[in-house]
């Protein structure tokens, strides 16, 4: 997915002089040549998060539409207060690119995780959020993003499904089945098909939960509600939106994410993903408990 | 109408206006002499940009704004009121001639330094913009990530005033211009209260970018 941003991204700046980048440091090397082609709108301000949304915010003031990248957790926690208030609170936005999607970085320990970098944005207006499940999603959103000029946040993964759902903007029928809805945000779906395949429920995909799709929710879940949402964030991040969908009518959520705990662990996203019930066994636990 | 009399239209304190006002006499230079902005215009890609950092001096700078025609005066009347546009720090949605949203310390350097890019990004090469800090506003981490890399990349449309107040508990040891010199800015310290000082300083050519400490009465002498 990374490569696929960069590429796009690339290819963007080339087309569309509108188009700027800000980076602090992370990916510097491959944005190299649009670093040294466009100096004035291709910058690397040096690891200095709270100067790349607030040069971000100067550029979109401007009227130009900047992409701002880094690892999630410096990109969203650490610069919160700055895209609080540097881009909508101003009266423009941009385009925010992470990578280091929860525990992606593993190895590098809690330090270099974000779980809670949907949550984080959840609390301000008005923002699109894509959560790609596969690389050839990235590039199409990419392009759509910079068609306008709404606050926006890509959050990219080094997980990915088997497939390319490309078209999931709204929520997406994956396996059509019994009362129970499945809904798989991102790179969930694939273990999530996979804790399912012989299980009477119905499997729905989005790469976009924000905003959130009430009606297409509304019109799968049918008459009496039965939700599973299984997002590659933290736990519940959508759970107020759901409850919303469902405001006057009786309904049944089980939320499934990432925990709400600072293990202290390495290892790899497998082993996070099964300490967080989110491999495709202990999927499989939880989405058939009656 | 006097500034004095507008400012008392905002506050009601007739006898510390305007001396109260730390940010009024670089208000009034800016708005009267060196700004290339004008009412009707507050979209031109060509004007002059000033960003209020420090957000709380907003008293003075409604009370420019009204004098040079941005704001009805009458609107001074119910600062902060329910139904007024004028808070007791600016929204730049609300109010015609108000480049940021500020109130939070330190965003403005780093929203000015990404409009001297984004400006000259697109060819323009006239438009200058200026950023009124407070001294103890310096304290905030982000300032300096701005003023490193401004002195980095050579922004040099860019140019910042501190209003010097001793308001901060911690004053560095080799002056607050040092705190950009050290990083390539250019410095230069005046009386905040002298119009033909202040005028020369915002003014200067310089190569680079630019800082204008201005020193008035410590806040609370």
């Amino acid at each position: 997915m990374r490569d696929a941003f960069i590429k796009e991204t690339l290819a963007i700046l080339d087309d569309d002089p509108r188009t700027a980048l800000v980076l602090a440091e992370i990916s510097a090397d491959p944005f190299g040549k649009a670093l040294a082609n466009y100096p004035d709108r291709a910058i690397n301000v040096g690891i200095r998060e709270q100067l790349m949304l607030g040069v971000a915010g100067g550029l979109a003031l401007t009227g130009l539409r900047p992409i701002a990248h880094s690892y999630a957790t410096f990109l969203v926690d650490r610069a919160y207060e700055q895209i609080k208030l540097d881009l909508r609170h101003q009266g423009v936005g941009a385009i925010l690119v992470s990578v280091g999607a929860s525990y992606d970085g593993a190895q590098a320990g809690y330090t270099h995780m974000s779980p809670m970098d949907v949550a984080l944005i959840d609390t301000l207006p008005e923002w699109i959020v894509h959560v790609p499940g596969h690389a050839d999603e990235v590039g199409p959103m990419l392009r759509a993003a910079v068609g306008h000029d709404e606050p926006v946040y890509v959050r990219l993964s080094t997980q990915h499904n088997p497939e390319a759902h490309a078209d999931a903007l709204r929520l997406k029928v994956i396996k059509p089945g019994g009362k129970r809805t499945v809904v798989a945000v991102g790179a969930m779906l694939g273990a999530t098909l996979e804790a399912t395949k012989d299980l009477d429920v119905t499997v729905a995909y989005t790469h976009t939960p924000r905003p959130f799709d009430h009606s297409g929710l509304g019109e799968i879940a049918g008459a009496e509600p039965d939700i599973v949402m299984v997002e590659p964030y933290l736990e519940g991040t959508s759970a107020h939106l759901v409850a919303e969908t469902f405001a006057d009518k009786a309904f049944r959520l089980r939320n499934i994410g990432v925990q709400r705990a600072d293990l202290h662990r390495f290892g790899t996203p497998k082993d996070h993903a099964r300490w967080h019930g989110l491999d495709a066994e202990s999927l499989r636990q939880r989405i058939s408990a009656p | 109408m006097t500034l004095a009399t507008l400012l008392t239209r905002l506050t009601g304190d007739e006898k510390h206006a305007p001396s109260a006002h730390s940010t009024l006499d670089v208000l009034w230079v800016l708005y009267d002499r060196v700004l290339n902005v004008r009412p009707g215009h507050e979209d031109d890609p060509e004007r002059d940009r000033f960003f209020l950092s420090k957000g709380h001096g907003v008293a003075g700078y409604y009370a420019v704004l009204a004098a040079k025609g941005f704001v009805p005066h009458d609107w001074l009347d119910e600062f902060g009121g329910p139904s007024s546009p004028l808070g007791h720090h600016p929204d730049r949605l609300r109010v015609p001639g108000i480049e940021i949203s500020s109130g939070s310390l330190g965003h403005g350097l780093g929203l000015a330094v990404g409009t001297a890019l984004g400006l000259k990004a697109q060819g323009f090469a006239k438009p200058r913009v200026f950023v009124l800090l407070g001294d103890a506003e310096l304290d905030e981490g982000s300032n300096h990530e701005a003023i490193a890399f401004a002195g980095a990349a050579n922004v040099d449309s860019v140019t910042a005033i501190v209003i010097d107040n001793r308001s901060a508990s911690y004053s560095p040891p080799g002056g607050l211009g040092s705190l950009f010199t050290v990083h390539g800015w250019i410095a230069s310290e005046v009386d905040g209260r002298d119009h033909e000082a202040i005028y020369a300083a915002l003014t200067e050519q310089h190569p680079g970018p630019h800082v204008v400490v201005a020193r008035t009465e410590t806040k609370n002498a």
